[in-house]
């Protein structure tokens, strides 16, 4: 009996044969307890403020608001406005089609940017990259806010035109439409594009390029065949990292949008304000979650299939 | 030869992304309240009545207070965070990290909207509590990507050689391995600091009575009147983010070098 209890121990603790080991001591041994005790305080926080938040916005939206009572019978009545309301439909599609175009806008100009980075630059880099995440990090709103001013009806443009006797009255066409939205979104959102696309550039090992070369393809051939396949991870990272929170965007339509320009966003904080439905808006804001992850997941797939077809 | 385009291409675009917002400082020192080009001349007015107004000077101590408690509280979360994720191996790691960096692809207006919900259903008022809590949750996804690279490629057996000579893992971690990271955590707390200073939407939602700079910008704007002031505000903001930043950089690199991790590139 205490033979094999003690056999037993020894082939626990292995090597270190420590009697009776303590709580706190097995604690600090077991490297996956450490880990999860680590992470946790940071977990918690998100699960608690992130999760559990968002979860409520989906309870909500099966609710009724009855003034200012909360009815909590469940019903698909917010769903069924938010989907058939002509309104809301015509302000998510131009979400998703502004969202759409401006990924495409932004990768377009990136790409040839991060391809310069990472092949063409040798010294500086560091330099390079500060240079271009700068913009990344100061204030959204005043990126936005300067194309107000460069695009407005008593503008930068409009004023300086009329100074100069070009034009007479100010051109209205500059700003509050979905033009104006499309330009400030695309130069919000440029330096996000370049850093995902740069990364997966980074990581081509370049003996395939010389190989492809060595083979007979001329430069041309060698980008569509060796080195954009091989990026395609990046692009497709770029894309999501743009598309996705500039369909929730509220500043830049707000701003240089004007009554043509609204997206869903804007709606979305009308019912949280405003008009006080919260459950409308926590369908709305759940609608367009739903629809962005779905519109993401298809890209993907499209993305990975044209992939593969390369190979 | 070649070279050529790409780099007149290269050049072409930091002036895109940079040309727009300049037209901020530019016209804010124009003596003339309509914003027009040409410049009538210089004047620092704008500055000088910026420092009379004294719902402007609450809104800046408003974000300074908040920007602190963001950037002390996330850089902390951080650290566990990343720590966790590079030093060890554990089940649901991937999940909990994603869960943890869901912030930087979820529209802003998510977060403040359910944030905004649920501290209403609980029953706390909105104040600079509320946008702190708010911020921290952009923010931490943040300094988890600036602290992985001063974590990674850290020499571990340093810290045995720690263990080994005696020190508990508590001493170790505060003796040996807070002094390499230090310039890592010290980025962290810079940039956390910024993203709250120029953070709006979360703000806006969350602030109540009590406005930060970007909400305080937001609400003069409708005034024309005001425009210029915004101006001469916006390009502080501008400012301070550069710095901040500039030095937050400076300290990122230093963090990789001592990690002995290469930066790429080098400032030089």
């Amino acid at each position: 009996m205490t033979a094999a209890s003690e056999a037993q121990s020894r082939s626990d603790s292995g090597a270190e044969a420590a009697p009776a080991v303590g709580w706190r001591a097995r604690f600090w041994r077991n490297e996956e307890l450490r880990g999860l005790a680590l992470i946790s305080p940071t977990f918690l926080y998100a699960l608690l403020l992130l999760l559990a938040p968002v979860l409520v916005i989906v309870a909500f939206s099966f609710w009724t608001q009855n003034y200012l009572e909360i009815d909590h019978t469940p019903t698909l009545a917010n769903y069924r406005e938010a989907w058939s309301d002509p309104l809301y439909r015509v302000l998510m599609f131009r979400s998703l089609a502004v969202s759409a175009l401006v990924t495409l806008i932004t990768l377009i100009l990136a790409y040839p940017m991060a391809y310069f980075l990472s092949f063409h630059i040798t010294r500086h880099k560091a330099l390079w990259l500060f240079l271009i995440t700068i913009p990344f990090w100061t204030s959204y709103l005043l990126r936005v806010f300067a194309w107000k001013i460069i695009l407005g009806y008593n503008g930068a443009v409009n004023a300086t035109l009329m100074e100069l006797g070009v034009i007479e009255a100010p051109m209205e066409f500059l700003l509050y439409n979905v033009n104006s939205v499309v330009i400030t979104l695309a130069h919000a959102w440029a330096p996000f594009a370049i850093l995902p696309i740069f990364v997966s550039l980074e990581k081509i090992d370049r003996s395939l390029l010389e190989a492809a070369t060595d083979l007979g393809d001329g430069p041309v051939m060698r980008f569509l065949r060796v080195t954009l396949p091989l990026s395609l991870p990046g692009i497709i990272a770029a894309a999501l990292i743009v598309f996705i929170p500039t369909v929730g965007d509220y500043v830049t339509p707000r701003l240089v949008g004007g009554k043509d320009g609204l997206m869903i966003s804007n709606m979305i904080q009308v019912q949280f304000g405003k008009a006080n439905n919260w459950p409308l808006g926590a369908a709305l804001a759940v609608s367009t979650m739903v629809i962005v992850t779905a519109a993401s997941l298809c890209f993907v797939g499209v993305m990975r299939q044209l992939g593969s077809r390369f190979r | 030869m070649k070279l050529r385009p790409l780099t007149i291409y290269a050049v072409a675009y930091l002036a895109f992304l940079y040309v727009p917002v300049l037209f901020l400082p530019v016209f804010s020192f124009n003596d003339s309240s309509i914003v027009a080009f040409p410049l009538k001349g210089i004047t620092t007015q704008w500055y000088s009545e910026l420092w009379h107004n004294d719902t402007m000077l609450g809104a800046l101590w408003n974000s300074i207070k908040v920007g602190g408690a963001t950037a002390v509280i996330s850089t902390i979360l951080g650290i566990c965070a990343a720590r966790a994720l590079t030093r060890y191996d554990f089940r649901g790691q991937r999940s909990m990290a994603a869960l943890i960096m869901l912030p930087l692809v979820l529209p802003e207006i998510i977060v403040a909207v359910s944030l905004l919900v649920v501290l209403l259903q609980l029953g706390f008022s909105l104040s600079l509590v509320s946008v702190t809590l708010g911020h921290i949750l952009m923010a931490v996804p943040f300094s988890i990507a600036v602290l992985t690279s001063s974590f990674e490629g850290f020499d571990r057996s340093l810290e045995e050689a720690s263990l080994d000579l005696g020190e508990g893992p508590v001493a170790t971690f505060f003796r040996v391995t807070l002094p390499i990271v230090a310039p890592g955590i010290l980025s962290s707390l810079l940039i956390t600091f910024t993203i709250s200073l120029d953070e709006f939407i979360v703000a806006f939602f969350l602030s109540g009575t009590e406005p930060t700079l970007p909400v305080y910008i937001w609400s003069q704007l409708r005034f024309t009147a005001r425009l210029p002031h915004v101006l001469a505000l916006g390009s502080m903001l501008l400012l301070m983010s550069i710095i901040l930043l500039s030095v937050a950089e400076v300290m990122r690199q230093r963090a990789a070098r001592r990690a002995g991790t290469s930066p790429s590139g080098g400032l030089v």
